[in-house]
Formats: structure tokens, C-alpha cells, sequence
């Protein structure tokens, strides 16, 4: 078996991206419920969120192939009733991915929103601003390079995904092996020399992220 | 000063506990690493082998190439049971293996299995090729014993190349008959051994004897491991009246290389 380590990046960086795509906007508009807003079940949405993060990857995992497996009820849903099949597909992929960083992405986005002086929106609804205004116009803007950086973190997350992404997506070359994926199936066969071009592509890639996260934030503090 | 905050302490009380559980378990343990198509035997054949071999016999279980590599880094094994003869005959080239304590045990059959209430229509080998059978679970075919055996036979049925799109690799030969125990798969290639195991499976049927290469399990005792004699003396139990017993009772059928004990 062979794993072209160029089509594997590709694939691994496109995927992650789709999943960053996918949970964005959620995650982002619960991030500010959270800073923002004081609701019943607060706790429990919290800890819920909070769960992938703390959970084993694979515990995730199994729990996502119960619910995206074909007799799953979200699984059996998108296959027989959109034609969409889940299981060992890269869809697979994207979803593990997209649980599996949506806490880090809530938490970064959350301690963004955080940092904005309430103060400032107050300024903005004595002057008559909305509160689809005051968030569109006034923290969003503020918040956002500390949101960009919990984006990247999300991203990085994204792309090391390994212990759920194996439960759903299995192993199928070509189709749903991503770098940790294939980094771990080529030293499974042995072939430990091209499993290491895959580790080293995973590192420039990860390593790209997180320098690019944190010189936002470096951009961030420094413009305060 | 600051008082730390007392989340520590917990934690290091669970680490020490778990130090302390894992020293109790220790004892004199003849640890046998063994393909996943023996899960259910190994551990009966372990009962029944104890007394004969003097040990407590420690089961694990893998893909048997799975586990060569572990044997290969160094894993702390004493035995190998293998789901093929080319396994040992790797570990064998690389001086890993116990002089003259290689045996076959047992032999096994292909069979193709569909879940017992989808119930997709194959009968025959070209019924693969069907619009129905959306994804084929097989074990990673070029290492894997169970993968390899299914894939030498869709090769000589011309079937391979024009099955790719279907094929799902697993980790081992009980992953590819979860998969379709589950629903998540039409159809797997495993052991008939296998399809006996799960109520949620049925035989499709069987592949023809002559389809694949001879499917022979073969044994060693590692050259590594601290305790040759106990060894030995599994692999004689195994390969004797005892463990040939259980081995038969779940559908293995005996081995191709008989007289071969050590």
C-alpha cells in the first residue's frame, strides 16, 4: 500500500478547513451566549461543549459512529434519506474533525468575546444600536483577532485528528486517510521511512497554524 | 505563602493507586500474543493449557502482522500465534524466532458474510461486482493474514482491480465482521470461524478451498522470551490433544502441516 504524502496533505488541509467552515458560525454565536448572556442550562451547555475536549478521542469517536453509522439515526437519515453516505466516507472525516475542535474554538472564541469592554457596548446601545448592531458593529470587530486565533486553533485541532476520524472514517487509501491517519497506517505496515515524510509534513503544517495564530495575537495585543 | 490549590492530590492518588493495582498483578505469566480470529478459542485453549504449561497463560490479541511489529520494537512477548505461515517466516528471517519451536495449529476457510437482516443478495463471487454491495470490509489486504487470503482470492477471480472502489481496509479480520455485524458495510471477507461469532451476521457462503492459498495458522515461541520451557510447553499443549479439542469445537479445522510439533 502506498499513501502519496502530497494528496495526503491536500486532503488532510481541505477537510480541516470544511470542518473549521462548518462549526464557525456556531460555534462563534455560542461563544457569545456564553460571555454574554446569563440563560438556564448554561452549566450543562458548557460542560456538554467541553466534553470532546476532555472525553477520549475514541470515546467521541464511538459515540459519533453510533450516531452517523448507517442504523444510526442521523447516519441512517442522511444515507437512505439524501443519498449522502457517512461511514468511511471523507463526510466522516469533516464531522470527527468538526466535533473534535468545536471546544477549543467556543473556548478561544468565548475568552475573545471576554476581552471586549461591556462598556463599549453600552456606549453603542445609549446611542441607539440594536443588539444585532452592537455585536455586528461593535464586539465582533473588537473580538476579532482573538476569534481568528481560536479559528487557527480549531484548524490545528482539525488536522491532528486522529482517534475519532479512525472510529467513523476507518482507514480507506485514497478516500479517508488523512496525515495522522496515514502516519499511523504506514507504521502499522512498516514502512516507518514514509510514515516519517508524512510526521514531517504534519509538523510544517501544524507548525504554519499555530505561528499564525499566534502572531495575530501578538498583532492583537499590540494594537490595544 | 499561597496555598496550592488542592486539585494535585487527587490526582497523584489515582496515579499511586494505579501503580500499586499494577504491581499486584504481576505473577509468573507466559504472555501469548495471538490473531484476532482466535479471540474466543485462545482464551478456553489458556484454561485448559494452564496446568501443562505451568503458567498463567495472558491472551493478547491483534492483527498477527499487527503484532510481529510489535514483536519486532521489542514488545515483551513469549509467544506467537499466528493467522498465516509468512508472519513467522518474517520473524523467523530476522533471527526473532526460537530454534525449532515453529508449528501449525490450525487451518481456516474464507467465507463472505452479509448482515442476517439486511440481507444483500450475493451467492457468488461476481456477485461482488452488484449495484447492492456498496462497500466490501476486508482486513488491510497486503498485511493483514485474513486481507491478504481475500485478496490473492478476488486476484485469481479477476475481481480485484474492479472491486477497489468498494473495499474498506480494517484493522483486523473481527473489525471487517463488526463493520457489517453493524450494518456499516454490505458485505466482509473473513474467516468461517468468525461468521460463527456474531448472531448478527450470516454466510453469504464460502469461498471454494482451491480460491485462496492454504490458510494454515502457524506458532513459535520468541527467542526472547525469559521463560523458553513454558513456552514449549504451551505450544506442545496447543498442538496436542487439549487445545486441538477447543480449536476444533469453534470450526477450526486442523492443521495442513500436521506432526509438526515441536
Amino acid at each position: 500500500m502506498t499513501i502519496a504524502p502530497l494528496a495526503t496533505l491536500g486532503f488532510s488541509l481541505w477537510t480541516a478547513a470544511l470542518a473549521l467552515l462548518l462549526i464557525l458560525p456556531p460555534g462563534v454565536l455560542l461563544a457569545w451566549l456564553l460571555a454574554r448572556h446569563d440563560f438556564r442550562g448554561r452549566t450543562l451547555v458548557e460542560t456538554v461543549v467541553a466534553l470532546p475536549l476532555v472525553l477520549p478521542p475514541v470515546a467521541t469517536g464511538l459515540v459519533l459512529l453510533q450516531l452517523l453509522g448507517r442504523r444510526g439515526w442521523l447516519g441512517g437519515l442522511l444515507e437512505e434519506r439524501l443519498g449522502l453516505p457517512v461511514v468511511f466516507t471523507w463526510r466522516a472525516v469533516v464531522l470527527a474533525m468538526a466535533v473534535m475542535s468545536f471546544p477549543l474554538l467556543v473556548r478561544s472564541a468565548r475568552a475573545a468575546f471576554e476581552t471586549v469592554p461591556e462598556r463599549l457596548e453600552q456606549v453603542a446601545r445609549t446611542l441607539g444600536a440594536g443588539e444585532a448592531r452592537v455585536l455586528l458593529g461593535v464586539t465582533l470587530p473588537l473580538a476579532r483577532h482573538g476569534l481568528v486565533a481560536g479559528a487557527l486553533l480549531g484548524f490545528a485541532r482539525a488536522l491532528g485528528e486522529f482517534g475519532a476520524t479512525v472510529m467513523v472514517a476507518g482507514i480507506v487509501p485514497g478516500r479517508t486517510v488523512t496525515l495522522s491517519v496515514g502516519i499511523f497506517q504506514l507504521v502499522q505496515l512498516g514502512q516507518d521511512a514514509a510514515a516519517l515524510r508524512l510526521a514531517a509534513l504534519s509538523a510544517i503544517a501544524a507548525f504554519a497554524t499555530v505561528a499564525a495564530g499566534e502572531w495575530l495575537l501578538r498583532r492583537a495585543a499590540h494594537r490595544r | 505563602m499561597r496555598r496550592r490549590p488542592p486539585v494535585l492530590a487527587p490526582i497523584a492518588a489515582l496515579g499511586l493507586a494505579g501503580l500499586l493495582a499494577a504491581r499486584l498483578a504481576g505473577g509468573a505469566e507466559l504472555r501469548v500474543a495471538a490473531a484476532a480470529s482466535l479471540g474466543e478459542s485462545l482464551p478456553e485453549i489458556a484454561v485448559a493449557c494452564a496446568t501443562p504449561t505451568g503458567a498463567t497463560i495472558v491472551p493478547s490479541f491483534g492483527a498477527s502482522s499487527t503484532l510481529a511489529r510489535q514483536i519486532v520494537e521489542g514488545a515483551p512477548l513469549d509467544v506467537l500465534l499466528s493467522a498465516d505461515e509468512e508472519t513467522i517466516d518474517g520473524l523467523e528471517r530476522r533471527g526473532l524466532v526460537a530454534p525449532a519451536s515453529r508449528v501449525s495449529f490450525a487451518s481456516n476457510r474464507l467465507v463472505v458474510v452479509v448482515a442476517r437482516d439486511r440481507g444483500t443478495a450475493v451467492a457468488a463471487a461476481d456477485d461482488l461486482l452488484s449495484s447492492t454491495v456498496r462497500t466490501i470490509a476486508v482486513a488491510e489486504p497486503h498485511s493483514v493474514p485474513a486481507g491478504v487470503y481475500a485478496r490473492r482470492w478476488l486476484e485469481r477471480r479477476g475481481l480485484w482491480d474492479r472491486l477497489q472502489a468498494k473495499l474498506v481496509p480494517t484493522d483486523n479480520v473481527r473489525a471487517a465482521l463488526s463493520t457489517v455485524a453493524s450494518g456499516n458495510a454490505d458485505v466482509a471477507i473473513v474467516y468461517r470461524t468468525d461468521a460463527r461469532i456474531s448472531p448478527r451476521v450470516r454466510v453469504a457462503f464460502e469461498v471454494p478451498e482451491g480460491e485462496t492459498p492454504p490458510i494454515s495458522y502457524g506458532a513459535a515461541a520468541l527467542l526472547a522470551s525469559p521463560q523458553p520451557q513454558a513456552a514449549r510447553r504451551f505450544l506442545a499443549c496447543l498442538t496436542g490433544a487439549e487445545g486441538q479439542a477447543v480449536l476444533a469445537r469453534h470450526g477450526f479445522l486442523p492443521p495442513l502441516r500436521p506432526g509438526s510439533a515441536p
